[in-house]
């Protein structure tokens, strides 16, 4: 077959943005000046195509008239030094390449023949950048060697080249489909864990020795021998085992009996943390909250919208794959929760995304550990991939966070977020019930199966390592997923079938296995599914985490117009076999057995996990004061604003599409300049109702050493403070738990695993008081236990971290407040109690302070407060109310009055704190600052009465922001000043 | 009768549902159709007035923003909207939708030939950003989407949102005609001269819209369906709420002059 190469460029008079680009991220990232970059885009079509045809293509479809030109089998690059060229690795996918096909076959009027393909790749033309540097700039900036290709030649090389391509054909060579293996598991105890290991099935020696016993066991012998299986399993058998008893599916440890020495010498028996917190809570506080729908049975937890609709929401995190690669894995973390959302019920409406990233200082200037990626291009990557699945998927990111700390540095934390709508009943059935039934067909719609993320949910089921495996990284394919999701609403609102769920981790195991449960069992056919490319086992078929698929149950009366719909639709559906109620999940190859597993044992089966916890005392509680020192402390305020945790993030926030529905109250950025930040999101989904719904989010990773209840506490009331800031009511909120631990179980490896797992369940413990004092039940959470980086020597853990994310139904939008101070002459006032709270605070790290007491929280007070305000703000009395976090009063106080592009008068006086350093930067929880009009002051106190509520002073017209403490200390700067302190950190 | 109008979705577009409650609420009723049945079945725009290709990532603007799906509707659709044009009708396209009409060449559909005369491409930033930007409308522009509206304020939501026109006899053109419809200014009117953030994108002649001779067809890279409520804006809770949002006129307008033209 001939390959062709179409090299597509700016013509040389116009400016190259996206070299432009380059140069300056060399200059940021790798601190080096560089002379001009071009970029060309290449197209190697392998393919059967005439000259003539190739013309056409070129002029009809990749060229540009008005400001491109083009060349075909011949380079467009001259007066260069040397050049890079970047393309993907075989197998990985390729949007870009596929869309062109698309195009290619419209412009020939014709569809290219089987085994002809279109690869895209990127040639960056420098002008005066030797090969050296050229090299340092591709392996750190442009291509991810577990899933791109590179090459650099100089002019000379180019032109022995001849127009032909410099990289290999990213073709998957076909070989020959691997028999099916059976395995022995008759063996010792070290080759049972070496198997395991060697495997990638991540599964515990007990856990192993109990599939074992299942195949010894006479009667199951008997069965396999009647339709023809060894008594040993089956490859498939073993991964589908494996992968549906990972952590990551079974969430073994929330799971766990533990034994729990609290350090007082007396050991507890905890009943597994789930069932003991989590879900206790959720059952306690749905006794008293009427809008609870589905929770924990589903892909996301529903709640009520309106008498009407349903509400789903679901956060989800991707952080071993968004190690290896930011931009593939943060991308499929974003479609993949919207996949969960899409899967909800019988399919919800994706209608916002929430972000939130947690990495290590991306101006970290030490050396990097073996297989890990510097955090700014952890950052820029992760960034990139969020933005790109969901700006492509047409769904507005509302809300979301960056957070910065050191040990975030072996492993990133990707969580992604989504909420949907749904009408309450589709074609009169409760939207929120499924459940696929005998004689159900099994249909797989959406993309195709290939080697990506092959393991994917057992290699997150452990550390990162040397082995990690390159396949588990996989790119999205945004387009592919919004055919696919506006497809299944079509067919969701004609009444098309009875069930639906991702393909997520685990593949078609997973979707299968856990949609076989109502019915009983399952045949399915994997030769029938629909591969990339030839050569994958029946296992892999099985198991693959391909993206953008979806399982349902289609009962055969409406098979043919669901096939039909999707055909066109251009979506892909393809029958793989049927739901039944034998009792057995059964796989078949090319007509023969290779898996038949008892549902039971498959889903009963997996032996609880004992672990112990212990708790190691804790470092004193040091008093430190900030005591002594300098009394204008304006230089440290604008330190504190542009520090990493409380800077700007603007210019990430704007390349997300935050808007698109059309939905959007409040934004992220708010005030005259549009440039203050925002507390929560807030949309309005229906056009003919006022009623809306309110994200946030908390997560306060830095009080995790210092205490884990802490932690907890003041993600919880965070997120909760940033809704009741906007005008949420107490009593209205949800929430979603998603832990990202450490490895908490003790092993030669994790020496301190019980003291990571007494951390885990004191934040359980604090999650589930204050949720319940909060009336807040969790709808639903995900935990992610293994975050830890090993190898060699090094052992980087991350920080116990819990995102928090709450969401709130608003009765009336038109009575949302914003953080911006809206008028001179409005007093401003405190809300909340200021203590000696310094310890993890953002002014201690940036003083280099360690130890302190972490903020705690005290959420009967605060629920009676954030009532108070509630009232206040449905009142209208509110000018403007923002909630006081990360870097304490002083810089709330300070991002309300640029964000209203108006000063500040204020005397902290009435706090009754004496240190002018706690009363500025302490960072207790439950506290706003808020704006109220003189004509409103009288109303507010009254309603406010009861609660902490502090008179400070004035919004002043004059552009100066100006706090005196009562012992002296004080803060002097402009308006412009604090902005741009704020903004210049991340300003990239 | 009722004023009929034709939303496009599909392969990517991701504006169509608020695109649509747009034309509802300005009392247009609303199809939405898939492309492939579009292209199935080109006799469904001889029952509409109004044809629109709304904003989104169609075909995920690979190779360029909107070239597939320009393209598609090129090869297989000139001939059924051109009938459609001659007719009388009116055509939209936004974001995405004004890259498509403009690649395909149905704007500026100088002297009623399918041609490309502009394209849209990377911004000068290099990166896609949402943000709103002010607008005004030139006063010798025949749009009739624009009629009565002097200025207003919208979101772009853009990533290939710079214009650059063929040369300098379309640009001339383009001006002396009206056929610049809209044009990126500062807050306080001025012109934005190029000037990021005001022309974000660094459009030639800060050119947000264009329109054909006839005033029509029309495309535009910020999203008027996206400020139809007084909630979209970004300050309403300083400035006060409006009853409506300033996008709206624009699609009433162009209801009501197909009412009175068409019906």
């Amino acid at each position: 077959m001939p390959t062709h190469r179409i090299e597509v460029a700016l013509r040389p008079e116009f400016k190259d943005p996206a070299g432009e680009a380059l140069r300056a991220q060399v200059r940021e990232d790798l601190n080096l000046e560089i002379g001009a970059v071009r970029v060309i885009d290449v197209f190697t079509l392998h393919a059967a195509l005439t000259a003539e045809e190739l013309e056409r293509i070129r002029m009809d479809l990749f060229t540009d008239p008005i400001i491109e030109h083009s060349a075909v089998n011949a380079s467009l690059a001259e007066n260069f030094s040397c050049l890079i060229e970047v393309g993907y690795l075989p197998g990985v996918t390729d949007n870009a390449g596929r869309s062109a096909q698309e195009g290619i076959e419209d412009s020939l009027g014709r569809k290219l023949a089987q085994g002809e393909a279109v690869y895209k790749s990127t040639l960056y033309v420098f002008q005066d950048t030797d090969a050296e540097t050229a090299k340092t700039i591709a392996s750190n900036l442009l291509a991810n060697e577990l899933i791109e290709q590179y090459a650099i030649r100089t002019p000379e090389e180019m032109k022995a080249l001849a127009g032909k391509s410099l990289l290999a054909l990213p073709r998957v060579v076909e070989y020959a489909v691997p028999e099916v293996e059976s395995i022995d598991l008759n063996l010792s105890d070290d080759a049972l864990q070496q198997l395991s290991r060697d495997r990638m099935f991540a599964l515990e020696l007990g856990e192993m020795q109990v599939i074992r016993d299942y195949y010894n066991r006479a009667d199951v012998q008997a069965h396999r021998r009647s339709i023809g299986l060894p008594d040993k399993p089956t490859d498939i058998e073993m991964e589908i085992l494996a992968q549906t008893w990972s952590e990551h599916c079974k969430h073994k440890i929330f799971n766990a009996v533990i034994h729990y020495d609290e350090g007082n010498g007396k050991v507890r028996v905890i009943d597994s943390v789930f069932k003991s917190y989590i879900k206790k809570l959720t059952d306690e506080v749905g006794k008293r909250v009427p809008w609870l729908v589905s929770v924990f049975d589903d892909n996301a937890g529903i709640i009520q919208f309106d008498e009407n609709h349903l509400f789903a929401l679901k956060a989800e995190t991707h952080n071993s794959p968004s190690a290896l690669d930011p931009y593939g894995g943060a991308m499929t973390g974003i479609v993949g929760v919207n996949r969960d959302v899409l899967g909800a019920g019988l399919g919800f409406q994706c209608i916002f995304n929430t972000d939130v990233l947690c990495v290590a200082s991306p101006f970290h200037d030490e050396e990097i550990p073996p297989r890990l990626l510097h955090p700014r291009r952890i950052l820029r990557g992760a960034h990139a991939g969020a933005r790109d699945g969901g700006n492509q998927s047409g769904v507005p990111n509302v809300n979301g966070a960056l957070v910065f700390h050191e040990r975030f540095l072996g492993k990133p934390l990707v969580f992604c977020g989504t909420g949907g709508l749904s009408p309450a009943y589709i074609q009169g059935r409760p939207a929120h019930k499924k459940a696929a039934r005998p004689g159900d067909a099994i249909v797989m719609t959406g993309g195709r199966i290939g080697k990506d993320g092959i393991h994917g949910a057992t290699f997150s089921s452990e550390a990162l390592h040397e082995g990690s495996p390159a396949t588990a990284v996989q790119i999205g394919d945004p387009i592919t997923q919004k055919k696919m999701s506006d497809f299944l609403m079509e067919a969701r609102d004609a009444g098309l079938y009875n069930c639906i769920t991702d393909n997520g981790a685990g593949g078609l195991s997973s979707s299968v296995g856990e949609m076989a449960e109502k019915p009983g069992g399952a045949v399915i056919h994997l030769d029938k599914a629909p591969l990339k490319y030839a050569g994958l086992a029946p296992w892999e078929i099985f198991v693959s985490e391909a993206q953008e698929r979806m399982t349902l149950a289609v009962p055969q009366e409406t098979l043919g117009r669901f096939l039909d719909l999707a055909e066109r639709r251009g979506v892909e559906a393809t029958v793989l076999g049927a739901f039944n109620d034998s009792g057995y999940l059964e796989c078949f190859y090319k007509g023969e057995q290779v898996a038949s597993l008892d549902m039971d044992f498959l889903h009963h089966g997996l032996p609880r996990m004992e672990l112990e916890a212990c708790l190691a005392p804790s470092p004193d509680p040091v008093e430190v004061t900030a005591g002594e020192g300098k009394s204008d402390l304006t230089d440290d305020l604008l330190s504190l604003l542009g520090s990493l945790n409380i800077c700007s993030k603007e210019n990430f926030v704007r390349m997300f599409d935050h808007e698109v529905l059309g939905q959007s109250v409040l934004k992220q950025f708010q005030g005259v300049q549009h440039d203050g930040p925002g507390d929560a999101g807030v949309i309005r989904p229906l056009p003919d109702s006022y009623r809306g719904i309110a994200v946030s989010c908390g997560i306060s990773p830095k009080y995790a050493d210092l205490d884990a209840w802490s932690m907890t506490a003041c993600a919880v009331d965070e997120a909760v403070r940033n809704l009741v800031a906007v005008g949420a009511a107490m009593g209205t909120i949800a929430g979603l738990d998603n832990f990202c631990w450490p490895d908490p179980v003790q092993s030669d490896s994790t020496p301190d695993g019980k003291h990571k797992l007494a951390q885990l369940i004191r934040s359980c413990e604090a999650l589930y008081e204050i949720c319940l004092t909060y009336d807040i039940p969790l709808i639903s959470g995900k935990d992610s236990m293994k975050n830890d980086y090993r190898i060699g020597d090094t052992k980087i853990s991350i920080p116990p971290t819990l995102l928090f994310t709450a969401a709130a139904i608003i009765e009336d939008t038109r009575r949302v407040v914003s953080v911006d101070v809206k008028q001179a002459g409005d007093r401003v006032y405190v809300l909340g109690d200021t203590l000696n709270e310094m310890g993890g605070s953002e002014y201690f790290t940036l003083q280099q302070i360690s130890g302190g007491k972490a903020p705690t929280v005290d959420p009967k007070k605060a629920r009676t407060l954030y009532e108070a305000l509630n009232r206040a703000i449905q009142g209208g009395l509110v000018a403007s109310c923002h909630d006081c976090s990360d870097g304490g009063l002083a810089v709330a106080l300070a991002e309300s009055a640029f964000a209203g592009n108006l000063g500040m008068d204020l005397s902290l006086e009435a706090l009754g704190v004496e240190d002018g350093v706690t009363a500025l930067f302490s960072e207790s929880q439950s506290r706003f600052v808020v704006t109220v009009s003189p004509d409103h002051a009288e109303a507010f106190e009254a309603v406010l009465a009861g609660s902490p509520c502090y008179c400070v002073g004035v919004v002043t017209e004059e552009p100066l922001f100006q706090i005196n403490c009562p012992d002296g200390r004080k803060i002097s700067a402009s308006l412009d000043v604090l902005r741009s302190a704020w903004k210049k950190t991340l300003n990239w | 009768m009722t004023v009929k109008t034709l939303v496009l979705t599909g392969f990517g577009i991701n504006c169509d549902q608020e695109t649509h409650q747009a034309f509802a609420c300005a009392g247009s009723d609303v199809t939405r159709v898939h492309l492939s049945d579009l292209l199935e079945t080109p006799a469904l725009l001889d029952g509409a007035h109004i044809f629109v290709v709304p904003g989104g990532f169609s075909y995920g603007d690979h190779v360029s923003s909107g070239k597939i799906l320009a393209n598609r509707l090129r090869h297989q659709l000139e001939v059924p909207l051109r009938q459609f044009v001659e007719k009388g009708k009116l055509i939209l396209g936004i974001c995405n939708g004004f890259q498509v009409l403009a690649k395909m060449g149905i704007l500026p559909f100088f002297d009623g030939t399918v041609s490309q005369e502009v394209t849209l491409t990377t911004n000068e930033s290099g990166r896609f950003e949402n943000r709103w930007v002010h607008l005004a409308v030139p006063e010798n522009t025949p749009c009739i989407w624009l009629k009565g509206i002097t200025k207003f304020e919208l979101p772009v939501r853009q990533g290939e949102g710079k214009l650059i026109v063929r040369n300098d006899a379309v640009r001339d053109r383009l001006h002396k005609e009206g056929l610049v419809a809209l044009r990126y200014v500062r807050p306080d009117g001025a012109p934005a001269a190029g000037v990021f953030p005001f022309n974000p994108s660094g459009a030639e002649d800060d050119i947000a819209a264009l329109c054909d001779p006839s005033g029509r067809i029309f495309g535009l890279m910020p999203h008027p369906e996206a400020f139809l409520d007084g909630m979209n804006h970004p300050e309403w809770t300083r400035l006060g709420l409006a009853e409506e949002g300033e996008g709206l006129a624009l699609f009433r307008n162009a209801v009501e002059f197909a009412r009175t033209s068409l019906c």
